[in-house]
């Protein structure tokens, strides 16, 4: 599994494209690795579902959307939030339960949301977010705007009845909605083969005669071209699409590192060469194929360890919601 | 005619809230649906779906001809599949517009309960006000001709418990066009629960477009022995029952809340300060249900105009029978009125 990258993105992705993809993935890595980092201190008290191993899906998929398309998220939500263009110090504010954060601490970090990037909320219910980005593409298109709707959700949101019901009511309208299935093979510790009879998450869309496409979600390049042609497809109003990303979900279910790991995974998942990293695929591709000089992508890391570590400081430093407002926001 | 509706014809004598007065009248179907009619009319963020809803029946005539005048994308009919049609309705809130997701009864909502509990009823408190949830979920209450256990349940108790649903359930033509239109209206979800036998009832209703404010109760009847706090269909029967009871010179003061939440305590207070007795007439189950947080909102602010202790007049704790016979063991109305009050007066 663990051979060299290599870049089957020429003509497809631009050094250029390439570097941005390489920046949104190590953003991500860099905020999860801090917040694995701190997780131990109990400042941030909200459960935190890491999505290190998954940083390609996020960042392949939104650099084909605007401001204006909306993603709908799931409770491994820091990703999809990042990639979207959410605000950070928002979003290590809510990680901290602050007045500052981006739900002013009535959401947590499962409930992330910047409406001003197209990010609604994210639901923790797996698969509830599912039919909200079919609502969405109903909307944009009785409202004729050139938009799309991406919903995020993993290979267990696939078992839940809602995902075909959202599938079937996408195609009958022909909504412009793209249905992403991270498949990381595992539903908290469950592995995929003891939850379903078919590991292809890409053959559930055929009885709607939705197009489908798996791509190897720990290649980028590869993430981001399928997802080109996915937006577009949807962009142009041929209705909705699902992309199934195979990923590797690094850590446990939820919080730091992924301390049972012997006694859930499966025997292939534990080998030594089991891990791959998006991340530095991508540098070694910028490097030897774009010839991308390695102090520019150090550069690049110097950067956004900065503005990580100010927005921890902004998160840390920000006020905590007031007792007194707990009743508020029920209603509008 | 339907079964039901013959039923519906035969032993549910006629209402009219304005009997004797020469004014423009609908009946309770006729006034939703020129509710919805006049709401598409104005806003074009509003849209109505559902199983059925291009029926020739029309939902019990709500949606009759709408569309034909509406077109397909506005008025549509919809799979059976009210988890993701309710959550594509929220969705479809999220991006700007303002869905009415209609049912045939409410115990089809069962099948949608996630996306009600866990995204429309949270949404605005778990984002902090910036993402409110405008949808009214209309459901209809079958009741009759061996409906039975899943196709005559009521279930506002179920809502009313969940903070973040309004829930509204009007007794007349009158106050279902004005409380369709506050509910279309509000920002928030709103649970709009119709019962079947009241669609033939009529009475006068504005062509105008109006609006009752959520959190008024009305009093129906005005009375002095014994306040009847009654809901959806036992309004109707209580106001029977007052008929009845007056004749044996028992007065009694109904009044209908037209919504649980929110819920107006005041004008319930005012009455029981006046009576000192009280009557929960509900068409839901009594234990655990709106009729039980009626009583407890009395003890807690009203224990000391109570007279007598408070009666409740429910459906009893078993899943509706098919039986005519069971089902006449098992619904509540006059009879089971006029025999609580007459205890409360010994």
């Amino acid at each position: 599994m663990n051979e060299f990258p290599s870049d089957n993105s020429a003509g497809v992705i631009s050094t250029d494209q390439l570097i941005g993809l390489y920046r949104e993935m190590a953003r991500i890595r860099l905020v999860e690795l801090k917040v694995e980092e701190l997780y131990h201190l109990d400042e941030m008290k909200t459960p935190v579902h890491l999505a290190l191993g998954q940083e390609a899906v996020s960042s392949g998929v939104c650099a084909h959307l605007g401001t204006d398309d909306r993603i709908f998220s799931n409770h491994r939500s820091h990703a999809h939030y990042l990639a979207k263009g959410g605000d950070l110090k928002a979003m290590i504010a809510e990680f901290y339960c602050k007045e500052t954060g981006c739900a002013k601490g009535r959401g947590g970090s499962m409930h992330l949301i910047d409406t001003a990037v197209g990010h609604f909320g994210s639901s923790a219910i797996v698969g509830g977010g599912i039919p909200h980005a079919v609502g969405a593409a109903l909307a944009f298109k009785m409202q004729k705007k050139p938009c799309v709707a991406v919903s995020f959700f993993g290979d267990a949101a696939s078992e839940q009845g809602v995902f075909f019901e959202s599938m079937s009511l996408a195609v009958l309208k022909r909504l412009p909605v793209i249905f992403v299935c991270e498949n990381n093979a595992y539903s908290v510790c469950s592995h995929i083969s003891v939850r379903q009879p078919n590991p292809d998450v890409v053959m559930r869309p055929r009885a709607f005669d939705m197009p489908a496409a798996q791509v190897d979600g720990m290649d980028v390049s590869a993430v981001f071209a399928k997802a080109k042609e996915a937006v577009e497809f949807s962009r142009q109003g041929h209705g909705p699409y699902l992309l199934e990303c195979r990923v590797q979900r690094w850590r446990g279910h939820a919080g730091a590192g992924d301390p049972l790991r012997e006694k859930y995974r499966a025997p292939q998942d534990l080998t030594p060469d089991w891990m791959r990293d998006p991340l530095a695929d991508c540098e070694k591709i910028l490097m030897a194929d774009r010839q991308v000089n390695g102090e520019a992508l150090e550069g690049i890391k110097a950067e956004l360890k900065k503005e990580i570590d100010q927005a921890f400081q902004y998160a840390q430093e920000s006020p905590l919601p007031d007792k007194g407002d707990l009743e508020k926001f029920l209603f509008k | 005619m339907p079964w039901t509706k013959l039923q519906i014809e035969r032993e549910e004598p006629a209402f009219d809230e304005n009997l004797g007065q020469d004014i423009r009248k609908l009946n309770f179907g006729e006034a939703l649906r020129e509710a919805l009619d006049q709401a598409l009319e104005r806003d074009p963020r509003v849209y109505a779906m559902g199983q059925g809803i291009n029926d020739p029946g029309g939902i019990f005539g709500t949606t009759d001809g709408l569309r034909e005048k509406y077109g397909n994308e506005r008025v549509f009919d919809t799979p059976l599949a009210e988890e993701a049609t309710i959550g594509m309705a929220i969705g479809s809130a999220m991006a700007g517009l303002r869905p009415v997701s209609i049912h045939n009864r409410p115990d089809f909502l069962m099948m949608a309960m996630d996306q009600i509990v866990n995204a429309a009823a949270k949404w605005c408190y778990m984002f902090a006000g910036q993402v409110p949830i405008p949808l009214v979920i209309r459901a209809c209450i079958g009741r009759g001709w061996g409906s039975a256990a899943q196709h005559s349940q009521s279930l506002h108790g179920l809502f009313t418990h969940v903070p973040g649903l309004k829930v509204v359930l009007p007794s007349t033509a009158y106050d279902a066009k004005g409380l369709f239109i506050t509910s279309i209206a509000d920002e928030n979800p709103v649970i709009f629960i119709e019962h079947r036998w009241l669609f033939k009832h009529q009475g006068s209703v504005p062509e105008h477009v109006y609006s009752i404010p959520f959190g008024q109760a009305t009093v129906k009847r005005p009375g002095k022995d014994i306040t009847v706090l009654a809901i959806s269909h036992m309004v109707i029967e209580s106001l029977r029952a007052a008929e009845e009871l007056e004749k044996k010179g028992i007065s009694l003061e109904v009044i209908d809340p037209r919504s649980l939440h929110p819920f107006d305590e005041e004008t319930l207070l005012q009455s029981l300060s006046k009576t000192g007795k009280l009557i929960v007439a509900d068409v839901d189950w009594k234990t655990g249900g709106f009729a039980a947080e009626v009583v407890a909102t009395v003890a807690e602010k009203g224990f000391h105009d109570l007279k007598k202790p408070p009666v409740r007049v429910c459906l009893p704790d078993v899943p509706t029978p098919a039986s005519y016979v069971l089902e006449e063991a098992f619904y509540r109305g006059v009879p089971d009125i006029v025999q609580a009050a007459e205890k409360l007066m010994r």
